[in-house]
């Protein structure tokens, strides 16, 4: 997989891999869940630079991933989004929860 | 344009890309555009996905997927043998999921009918799941030149 996990000041940047669906995003999480664990993690950004695809399994990524961080008062973000998948994003309710950069 | 494809495959992840692959590149002599081919992908995505998670609760089984074209209009089949669902109606609720413990969101059936002009769940509890789709390609009208 090609998307890359680091961690800067207290960001988790996760660049996304170019197909997000059941059988990668599984992987996204639990990379992601290990790092916020592990790591003195607070916010976590999400780079949709290099996807071209996304299904609904997307949306519990992102949802999973604030619900872990938000009681600890971290914030989700979103970069690099499409309009497809903006559209995604707000047709789940997620624009609410999660904050849409540029 | 008249042609139709099956195809039988077993319920497993690694077969999700596949099916989405194989339906996009079935439409490609209608000369779709980009967002109606990512329309189908996430259709054939849910669908396929709602197989191997629900109906089989990721034990495996067998998918069935048909793709007939009449004209512009694609009239698509994904069918499962697995355990059914109970209420349709409340299952197609956006948001409504029986797996939040594998953070599934809710939103796969919605997603279908977004993305598709057509959407009919068929299931029977014990037997199985067919769920039918039909979309209208190639909506962009050529613009008539010197009317
Ligand atoms: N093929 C299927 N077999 C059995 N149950 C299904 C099937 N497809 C969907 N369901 C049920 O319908 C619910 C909603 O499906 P969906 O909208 O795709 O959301 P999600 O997959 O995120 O749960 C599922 O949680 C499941 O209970
Ligand atoms: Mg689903």
């Amino acid at each position: 997989m090609q998307q890359q996990f680091e961690v800067i000041d207290h960001y988790l940047m996760i660049r996304l891999p170019e197909e997000i669906d059941h059988r990668s995003s599984s992987e996204i999480s639990r990379r992601a869940d290990h790092m916020i664990l592990d790591r003195e993690v607070s916010d976590v950004v999400f780079d949709f630079s290099d996807t071209k695809f996304m299904d609904s399994s997307g949306i519990g990524v992102l949802a999973g991933r604030h619900r872990k961080i938000s009681c600890f008062g971290g914030k989700v973000y979103v970069i690099h989004a499409d309009e497809r998948i903006r559209r995604i994003l707000r047709m789940s309710g997620l624009t609410d929860l999660v904050e849409i950069m540029e | 344009m008249e042609n139709e494809i099956r195809m039988e495959m077993a319920a497993l992840p690694e077969n999700e890309g596949f099916a989405r692959i194989a339906v996009a590149a079935f439409l490609t002599p209608l000369n779709p555009t980009v967002e109606e081919i990512c329309d189908v992908k996430t259709a054939v995505s849910e669908a396929v996905t709602n197989a191997v998670i629900h109906a089989y609760d990721g034990q495996g089984g067998r998918i069935r997927i048909s793709c007939r074209l009449e004209g512009d209009l694609l009239h698509m089949e994904i069918e499962d043998f697995g355990k059914g669902i109970e209420d349709v109606k409340q299952a197609m609720e956006p948001l409504f999921t029986t797996r939040a413990d594998l953070e599934r969101s809710g939103m796969g059936f919605a997603f279908m009918e977004a993305f598709m002009d057509g959407l009919e769940v068929e299931s029977t509890p014990g037997k199985g799941t067919k769920v039918i789709m039909e979309k209208k390609l190639g909506n962009e009208p050529w613009v008539s030149c010197g009317e």
